[in-house]
């Protein structure tokens, strides 16, 4: 088989299992515990909104899913193998399945934003010649061809963002995660990069968890698509509901999941911390 | 009788309990024990890590570079200075007994067995370690060694162990040449204020040092390089504060591996003459 297929197509495949799955995960720290029995899972090409109050722990589910961390009691599986008792060489393994895009976005500072998003293939031992044409391939998905030589330094936020994007996508992962896309960016740029998430989802058909304390962001995912034919990001239309990518909103509050549901039903609860995020 | 809403809200609002002595130095005595833990595992992986793959030459290349090449004005200009003080110091001693040719003899000891060790190694340590404390330390507080072990990295391998073997390396090489530049500046030194015969000083300096000698120096430097190296790692992968913890940590290693460095020394010291009389 090919580790890394040129162009465009998925390498996701349905089996049925949850991509993603917390059972009962606890998880503190010197100042108290932050997660009291999480308990969700994502399904394959589900994308999972995380929505909460700064500190009710989405960045540590986020970094839980991916072995960055450990909890202290529950268990985590991930495509289908528990995580959570795995030493650190296994976890290496299982992370080179998921990509992360971190809050501002992680990028080496010392490397070009070619051998940022190269630097996954130059760790698997490709050569020059296998590397660069993917790297651009994937950079012009970021529509950022054009800094392949710049530093991260010379970038704005929402193109950091963007080129962390492109780094999580180099090696084709069936989940990615993102921790908070959006925020500290401008409206314009933070459309920008949910178009994009948009894309990835749709072209490529990964499983996504999002955290974010944006619901206008879990909404753009869930009311629209991107279209490969006319390559436009479209609102999604009654009929083609159930040929999109499904989006479940879970809110965090207090260590605990508050809600979960989809779109429809967050918007037509009543529950008045709910409505707090909905005004 | 039911407590009336503020006598309720105040005992609700109770101050948090105040540790007793023993619980404060019971949690001083486990912090410390962890960070040795600590600090021993992450030292024995930089170098067990070496035994199996992935390995990063092209960084250890950069940070023997950054740590050899890098150091080498500092080592050059201070041990021709310190080879020159030791001669000023020892010769004018020696005159007043009319031994003054004695001085290369005592500048040679001295500079091969222990200064230009030790002198190395404090230089490099202030130098590297905490360069490699605040180079680590804002990665990890910028979530790069995060998204290098989200990326299937090991950060010991590819951080720490080209650090560690770069110093353990490079560090050797900078005290062979720093107690070289050493005796150069003493020769100097001696020709124009003791009046003492450049030959005669290099003779005395050469002849007088035996194998022991060098290889007393010579392990010195192998502990002190690995002290440095690993002391500014484990500071750099522990930050905790963001940017103010990252000072810290810089501060805390030229700190913790220059009194490593001195401590070790004595027993080094010891150690290689008990050595040196049982077996040379």
């Amino acid at each position: 088989m090919e580790p890394y297929p040129s162009g465009l197509a998925s390498t996701v495949t349905d089996t049925g299992q949850p991509s993603v799955e917390f059972n009962n995960v606890r998880l503190g720290f010197d100042e108290g515990e932050i997660l009291r029995g999480v308990t969700f899972s994502a399904q394959e090409r589900e994308t999972v909104i995380l929505l909460g109050e700064t500190g009710t722990g989405k960045t540590l589910l986020l970094k839980l899913a991916s072995g960055l961390l450990r909890p202290d009691s529950g268990s985590i599986q991930v495509l289908g193998k528990d995580i959570s008792g795995m030493t650190e060489s296994e976890l290496l393994e299982i992370r080179r399945q998921i990509g992360f895009v971190f809050q501002e976005g992680a990028l080496f500072d010392s490397l070009t934003v070619g051998e940022n998003v190269a630097y996954r293939l130059y760790e698997d031992g490709l050569g020059d010649d296998e590397i660069q044409p993917l790297v651009k391939e994937v950079l012009r998905f970021v529509e950022l061809a054009h800094t392949i030589d710049s530093l991260p330094s010379e970038l704005s936020g929402g193109m950091r963002r963007r080129v962390a994007i492109a780094r999580a996508l180099i090696a084709r992962p069936p989940i990615v995660l993102y921790d908070s896309p959006t925020a500290g960016l401008d409206p314009i740029t933070s459309q920008t990069i949910i178009s994009l998430i948009l894309r990835l989802r749709d072209v490529y058909g990964v499983t996504a968890l999002l955290a974010t304390h944006r619901l206008q962001d879990g909404f753009a995912l869930a009311n629209f698509h991107f279209d490969p034919q006319s390559k436009k990001v479209c609102r999604n239309s009654p009929t083609e509901h159930s040929r999109v990518a499904p989006t479940r909103f879970l809110v965090l509050r207090a260590g605990k999941i508050y809600f979960e549901g989809s779109p429809d039903e967050l918007m037509k609860s009543q529950d008045p911390y709910l409505q707090r995020f909905l005004i | 009788m039911a407590d009336t809403p503020l006598q309720a809200a105040s005992q609700e609002a109770r101050a948090p309990e105040v540790p007793s002595v023993m619980e404060v130095l019971q949690d001083l005595a486990k912090t410390s024990v962890l960070k040795v833990q600590n600090y021993s595992k992450l030292s024995f992986q930089s170098i067990t890590n070496l035994a199996t793959g992935p390995r990063y030459m092209q960084d250890t290349l950069d940070q023997m570079d950054d740590i050899g090449v890098g150091s080498l004005p500092i080592v050059l200009l201070s041990g021709f200075f310190i080879g020159a003080v030791m001669v000023l110091q020892t010769g004018t001693q020696f005159e007043r007994f009319g031994q003054a040719s004695l001085t290369g003899d005592i500048v040679s000891l001295a500079l091969v067995r222990e200064l230009g060790p030790s002198i190395t190694g404090l230089l490099v340590a202030g130098r590297c370690s905490s360069g490699i404390a605040s180079e680590l330390g804002s990665m990890l507080v910028t979530e790069q060694v995060d998204a290098m072990r989200a990326m299937g990295t090991d950060p010991s391998r590819k951080l720490v162990t080209p650090r560690v073997l770069a110093s353990l390396i490079t560090l050797p090489l900078l005290t062979t040449i720093s107690v070289f530049v050493g005796l150069i500046g003493g020769m100097v030194a001696s020709v124009l204020s003791l009046r003492i015969n450049a030959t005669t000083f290099w003779e005395r300096a050469i002849k007088i040092l035996e194998f022991s000698d060098i290889m007393q120096g010579f392990s010195k430097t192998v502990v002190f390089a690995f002290i440095l190296a690993t002391v500014g790692c484990y500071q750099g992968l522990n930050v905790r504060g963001g940017t103010q913890g990252v000072g810290r940590a810089t501060t805390q290693a030229v700190v913790v591996s220059s009194v490593l460095i001195i401590v070790s020394d004595t027993f080094l010291t010891k150690l290689a003459l008990y050595l040196a009389d049982k077996f040379f």
